[in-house]
């Protein structure tokens, strides 16, 4: 498994600005590492993520993509993060149906007071991916610059 | 194509430390579209705004990327710099290479890298932004304080001093909160209702306040300036605008056996109560748990002897939608129960008591009549034990709280000097893990309690007690003198952890306003936002933010009163301009968008499209209202034919920044 | 710092850094004065690297194994898992278990309440 030690995933990590944005930035200042493999893009909430933006990284060949969004209940918006649970369990069941690893994908509700939680979400996500190995499935080779 | 700037800040060395940021600055130079890139020490700092502004002249730039600390902390600071530099405020973008890089990186190499990737998806964004302009709102001038205690009343009094209408929401029959139970306040040993009573007195005769007493909020709706909020005012089956507050009703109860809540039940009260001589509003109460009129229909007692006829036995709840433009939130705390902590034997003995039971025994108006007496035979005590850090500084999960509850050393030494100076017979230990006295002559009291008041202060903690015949016994550490202690003591009392209220945290839900792990609410910025909540237009007052002492509350519930006012004293405010906006070419009118809405923004309009042949089609399209909309997105990815996006967070701007992350 | 501070934290489990010194623990202990060294000591010599001392000396079989200071412990230091490390480390050290399971039947007696019995074994043998 050699190729397994030098595969560094690609991760892209949605936090919703209210919560799981600010619990990353908590774990920043806390000082709690996690793998640089993990690029986060700010939404303004969970239920802003559309199931395309997710096949769009799987196609530019992200290895895993992690939603993060306020606890059930905590939404910013009263009910965004309901909605944005019902559509990934819809697209996470189509993954499934394509024939890929549901563990590439994941939801996790993060608050803006788990800076831990963040920092322990993504190394365990990290190394999932690791484990499973690149995305091959879904990367579109054209879509390569080189 | 747009001609960006890239400004890449060092943060001193917070980001210079770990990521190489004149190398950042180098390859974001190399991207498409950027003319300028740099790199400085403080980009916040006015040189650093300088900087910029100099740039977007010099250069043209109609965009700006910002490699610098999380957009939560700078994003206004550096859209204001680049609108007084002429640019539209929302053509910048943040890259977070501080709490998203730097800070949790170790290697330089690596975070260099990703620092590199972060500033590329910002370009990539910005790229794509439009020029936004924000719309206004009206704002409702009225003010909502939830809680009635010393914060409430104080935020509600500032704020109607400076004109605005208030209405304070108390869930207990009273005004008044913890206060009212205190005794005396540390270090001036000034007598608590003697300072609280005539602010509850103010708040009831200012015309600028109401009270909804023995009420509880049930729902909150809108959003900053324009809330509205439904109050469950519960049935006290006494008609506030009839009762005079004459306390007939309260001696003729026949049903004695109440426990008194007031009293922390170390007396009992009857099912008919006014909790405490000087409540406002001094109005009766009726305990629907205790009163046998209203559980099996015999009695009636007090209907008769009211003079006032205000006893209404078939009241209701009632349910009360109020519009207010801001929220303060003044909940509290209570203190934990001691049921996790047997080795106290607070449940065997009643001589074990808590602070603030010891507060109602030590008070005039408490059920001793300020007598100091053992609960359990009325004698007096001569040896007496204080308990610090009771459930405070625990490691977490089941044996208690992790932080230090703050106000426990001080009314711990107040307590004890106190008793020593009325008693002088009685020998009193203290037994303490730190004594803790940040604060304005609370050190200069806590000695005084030692050097002039001979309390025995023992750097121990108390392991274990037991009581037998009659007596405590207490088993403790010396940890100075090293020595285990053995000590006939006729009362122990606890310095209990104190926790935030228990209805907090559903209101956190109502309000959507963060809390913290312990459900203390969490404020904007811990040092430069701290008395407002994350959420806009609630603000936060006293012990529901944190563990504090009286002067601290009083001084946090001004502040809270001072943003209220300044938000009210607005007539519109600005509107976040990332709304949602629909194509109408592309909208079908399926009402998908209007059932997500959680604000209710989205609304259809019949409008006409020119068809082909010169005719007119009249279609029904969806219509957002940006003064109603928050810009959650929920209505984005409703949308099956992909008509509605997000301005400043649109399908195109969040794809084209995973492009840059994945290339 | 001792060599052994490492091992009695990997045999413990135990972090005495946690410890914030409030001698609860040393109040609880029943066993007080028979110890030369009393249970919030242990946790500061194996903080502070002092684990030869704590081996040598016989407090260490005093204890009772009662576990009321984990117990009552607000910060889960447990003191009593620390001693234990300790008395382990040493019959490790010694390389022999000082008691067997099967010398168990020999021990017993209508006054000795079982749990003594449970503890000795505890202290005295390699298992744990």
């Amino acid at each position: 498994m050699q190729m397994n030690q030098e595969f560094k995933p690609t991760i892209v990590a949605f936090c919703c600005n209210w919560c799981s944005y600010a619990g990353a930035d908590l774990s920043g200042t806390n000082r709690l590492q996690y793998p640089a493999n993990v690029k986060i893009i700010r939404i303004p909430c969970s239920c802003r993520l559309n199931p395309m933006f997710i096949l769009r990284a799987f196609q530019r060949g992200a290895d895993g993509v992690i939603l993060c969004g306020c606890h059930p209940g905590d939404c910013h918006y009263t009910t965004g993060n309901y909605y944005a649970r019902r559509r990934m369990t819809l697209l996470f069941s189509l993954l499934d149906y394509m024939g890929i690893e549901r563990q590439r994908t994941r939801v996790e509700w993060v608050s803006a007071a788990e800076g831990a939680k963040f920092a322990a979400t993504m190394n365990d996500f990290v190394d999932t991916i690791t484990k499973l190995g690149p995305n091959r499935r879904l990367e579109d080779l054209r879509c390569k610059s080189e | 194509m747009q001609r960006i700037g890239v400004f890449v800040c060092w943060c001193g060395s917070n980001i210079a430390a770990t990521v190489d940021v004149v190398q950042v600055a180098q390859a974001l130079a190399k991207e498409p579209g950027v003319v300028f890139a740099t790199d400085y020490q403080y980009m916040c700092s006015q040189a650093g705004q300088d900087l910029i502004g100099a740039a977007i002249k010099e250069h043209g730039l109609t965009g700006v990327v910002i490699c610098s600390c999380s957009p939560r902390m700078h994003e206004t600071t550096f859209r204001k710099t680049c609108q007084k530099a002429g640019l539209n405020p929302y053509m910048v973008e943040i890259a977070n290479i501080r709490e998203h890089c730097s800070w949790i990186h170790k290697d330089k190499p690596t975070a260099t890298e990703k620092a590199v990737i972060l500033g590329r998806a910002a370009i990539a964004k910005v790229h794509l932004n439009a020029p936004l302009t924000a719309g206004t709102s009206p704002v409702t001038k009225r003010a909502l304080v939830i809680g009635g205690g010393i914060a409430g009343i104080q935020t509600a009094l500032d704020i109607a001093d400076a004109g605005f209408p208030v209405d304070i929401v108390e869930k207990k029959p009273t005004i008044g909160g913890k206060m009212t139970q205190i005794d005396k306040t540390f270090p001036t040993l000034d007598c608590a209702a003697c300072i609280l009573t005539p602010k509850m007195v103010d708040v009831s005769q200012n015309e600028k306040i109401d009270i909804i007493s023995y009420a509880q909020v049930e729902k909150v709706q809108g959003f900053v300036g324009n809330f509205s909020v439904t109050i469950r005012k519960k049935a006290r089956y006494v008609d506030e605008s009839k009762c005079t507050g004459c306390g007939l009703c309260t001696e003729k109860c026949p049903q004695k056996k109440v426990p008194n809540e007031f009293n922390l039940g170390l007396d009992t009260r009857r099912a008919i109560y006014i909790p405490f001589a000087q409540a406002v509003p001094k109005v009766a109460t009726i305990d629907p748990d205790y009163c046998s009129m209203l559980k099996s229909g015999k009695c009636g007692v007090c209907a008769k002897v009211c003079a006032a006829g205000a006893i209404d036995y078939k009241q209701q709840d009632e349910l009360i939608t109020r519009e207010y433009g801001a929220i303060v939130v003044a909940t509290g705390f209570e203190p934990i129960g001691m049921d996790k902590f047997d080795e106290f034997a607070y449940a065997q003995s009643p001589d074990v008591v808590t602070s603030l039971e010891l507060e109602r025994l030590m008070n005039a108006a408490g059920p001793t009549g300020g007598t100091l007496l053992r609960p359990s035979d009325g004698t007096h005590p001569h040896t007496l034990v204080f308990v610090q850090c009771v459930g405070s500084r625990c490691d977490g999960g089941e044996k208690g709280k992790p932080y230090c509850s703050k106000i426990c050393c001080m009314y711990t030494a107040k307590h004890a000097m106190l008793i020593r100076d009325k008693y002088p017979d009685t020998e009193v230990y203290v037994f303490y893990i730190d004594v803790r006295t940040p604060g304005k002559n609370f050190d200069e009291f806590y000695r005084r309690a030692v050097e002039e008041y001979g309390v025995h202060y023992i750097k121990g903690m108390v392991g274990k007690v037991t009581p037998q015949d009659g007596k405590l016994k207490v088993q403790a550490s010396d940890l100075l003198g090293g020595r285990q202690l053995h000590i006939d003591a006729d009362m122990v009392v606890l310095a209990a952890a104190i926790e935030p209220d228990k209805s907090a945290r559903p209101l956190a839900t109502m309000l959507t306003a963060s809390m913290d792990t312990n459900d203390f609410f969490t404020e904007a910025h811990p040092k430069l936002r701290p008395v407002e909540s994350p959420t806009a237009g609630i603000f936060l007052s006293g012990a529901c933010q944190g563990p504090k002492d009286i002067p601290e509350t009083v001084a946090q519930a001004g502040a809270a009163a001072s943003k209220v006012i300044g938000l009210l004293s607005k007539d519109a405010l600005t509107c976040n301009p990332c709304t949602a906006q629909p194509d109408e070419l592309k909208c079908n009118g399926c009402s998908s968008c209007e059932n997500v809405c959680p604000y209710g923004a989205i609304s259809y309009i019949d409008k006409p499209f020119r068809g082909p042949n010169r005719t007119t089609l009249i279609r029904r399209v969806a219509q957002v209202n940006p003064a109603v909309c928050q810009g959650c997105g929920a209505c984005t990815v409703a949308c099956p034919s992909g008509a509605m996006d997000l301005q400043g967070f649109s399908n195109k701007q969040i794809m084209a920044e995973v492009d840059a992350i994945c290339r | 710092m001792s060599q052994w501070t490492d091992t009695i934290r990997q045999i413990s489990g135990v972090d005495p850094r946690k410890c914030m010194k409030c001698g609860k623990c040393t109040a609880t202990c029943p066993a007080y004065d028979h110890m030369e060294y009393h249970p919030h000591q242990f946790v500061d010599m194996v903080t502070t690297g002092r684990v030869e001392e704590l081996m040598a000396s016989k407090g260490i079989y005093t204890c009772l194994t009662c576990f009321a200071c984990v117990e009552r412990c607000p910060r889960s230091v447990e003191p009593a898992a620390i001693i234990e490390a300790v008395r382990l480390a040493v019959i490790r050290q010694q390389g022999g278990n000082h008691m067997t399971p099967d010398q168990i039947p020999g021990l017993l007696d209508e006054e000795l309440p079982q749990q003594a019995i449970t503890s000795a074994l505890r202290k005295y043998s390699k298992g744990g």
